[in-house]
């Protein structure tokens, strides 16, 4: 009868020791799924450990950062119209702590990007359910990883309308003729406070041209804010590759109320160069201007949202150089002009984009 | 109490998706390697140049040109980027194509 009173009293272990209980449940219940759940078939797609990995080091307005970072993907194809996929970002950015004189320190930042469950409905419909990459622009979704993006830091409109949201999604694409293809993207999001699942009530979507003859792309974005001051948010993108040249050119609006402008930005790859070509061709030079507007937005939720709370512009020049597929070294400069003053942005680094089959490959 | 119905139905979710895993058949001819039924393009070298010319005109819009990976693996990544940069059906069957040929 003693133990009753303990019996009764028994209460869930503390929340990171469930936490780790409930991830380690879930990979022994998952893991041989993953491995053996499909027939080997020469055509069958495998389940993917793929994501990338940077080294970097800012100097910012004269404080030097060193950020490390990895960002792994899961992909689990299932049958021939499933998909799910995961990131997650690991990423710790240390200082020098006492105003500049002691040791490196600093905090990891966990995220959890996207864990969503994909259906290709046919070929113009693909339904996506789970947590997912807001889309809005071409940003967020297409150039954020640090293996693809030309330059490392992030435009200054980048928080508006971007993200993730908890919902569902509708997004396709199709050809309208022979010289358009039309893409869509139309979503829902719950709000969500939970810190690693945080998302705001929403709806909007995206749409876009590509016109693949001479590879442009224009399209706009707009989402609807469905709580708080329901405002409203739009933006437009474009990108052309034109044939002739290794160029690459894309540029982004965005404006909602938490402030409004623009990026433009030039990456060109100098493979057409003749002298020391070997060399040359693996190197690609990029330039970016920017400017953002503030919008009405106090200083806290600024800092919140990770925009400046006055206007500002940006010019960057960077150089990337691919050393081996999936590895580049990158190194830029840029400086930062606002009312709160002006500063030089260095950053020096390297990313690396790695693909891992959980089960046999085929061969190739 | 909130917390735990969230792990129970988290485990469940985990669950449905591991049964749902394991009991998936294997895929037939409709898959997306199998070469694509393009009435315009005639032929495996035809279809390779095609698919080339899609690769760099889809693929090249945001990242350099990735190796070839093995044929499982283009097809996982393949459907994974039909789904993130939205390109069509058969644009995604000819890339396909092209890079494990």
């Amino acid at each position: 009868m003693q133990y009753l009173p303990k019996l009764s009293g028994h209460r869930l272990a503390p929340a990171p020791v469930l936490r780790w209980r409930c991830a380690l449940f879930l990979a022994v219940l998952l893991f041989p799924a993953l491995l053996f759940a499909q027939t080997y078939a020469a055509d069958n797609p495998v389940p993917i450990l793929t994501g990338n990995a940077g080294f970097f080091t800012n100097v910012v307005a004269g404080k030097t950062e060193i950020v490390s970072e990895i960002n792994p993907v899961v992909l689990v194809p299932l049958g021939d119209h499933w998909l799910i996929e995961a990131r997650g970002e690991f990423e710790g950015d240390f200082q020098r702590k006492d105003w500049g004189d002691g040791p490196y320190g600093g905090q990891v930042g966990k995220e959890l990007d996207y864990l969503q469950a994909d259906y290709i409905a046919n070929p113009y419909v693909t339904v996506t359910v789970g947590r997912f990459l807001t889309p809005f622009g071409i940003y967020n979704e297409r150039l954020y990883p640090i293996w693809i993006r030309d330059l490392q830091s992030t435009p200054l409109i980048f928080p508006i309308g971007t993200g993730s949201s908890n919902g569902v999604m509708f997004r396709g694409g199709l050809p309208l003729n022979a010289k358009v293809n039309l893409n869509y993207a139309t979503y829902f999001s719950v709000a969500s406070t939970n810190d690693t699942l945080d998302s705001d009530r929403t709806a909007g979507g995206r749409a876009g041209l590509f016109f693949p003859g001479p590879r442009i792309e224009v399209g706009g974005s707009f989402q609807k804010l469905l709580q708080e001051s329901r405002s409203n948010g739009f933006g437009f993108h474009f990108a052309w590759q034109p044939t002739p040249l290794p160029l690459n050119l894309r540029s982004e609006y965005a404006r909602s109320d938490l402030g409004s402008g623009y990026w433009i930005e030039a990456a060109y790859r100098l493979s057409q160069i003749r002298g020391w070509n070997k060399f040359m061709r693996r190197a690609e030079v990029v330039g970016r201007v920017q400017q953002l507007f503030a919008g009405h937005v106090d200083e806290d939720d600024a800092e919140e949202y990770g925009l400046p709370d006055v206007n500002t512009q940006e010019a960057d020049f960077g150089l990337n150089y691919y050393l081996h597929d999936g590895l580049k070294a990158t190194a830029s400069y840029g400086r930062q002009f606002s009312s709160d003053g002006n500063f030089n942005l260095w950053n020096v680094g390297i990313a690396y984009r790695f693909a891992l089959p959980l089960g046999r490959p085929g061969l190739q | 109490m909130t917390k735990r119905l969230t792990i129970i139905a988290t485990l469940w979710i985990a669950a449905v998706i591991s049964i749902a895993a394991a009991a998936v058949p294997p895929r037939n001819s409709n898959s997306p390697a199998a070469p694509p039924t393009v009435s315009k393009v005639q032929g495996a070298d035809a279809m390779r140049l095609e698919g080339e010319k899609r690769f760099r005109a889809n693929c090249g819009r945001c990242h350099a040109a990735p190796q070839k990976f093995p044929p499982r693996m283009m097809a996982t990544i393949l459907r994974h980027m039909r789904v993130r940069a939205t390109i069509t059906d058969e644009d995604m069957r000819l890339v396909l194509y092209y890079m494990t040929q």
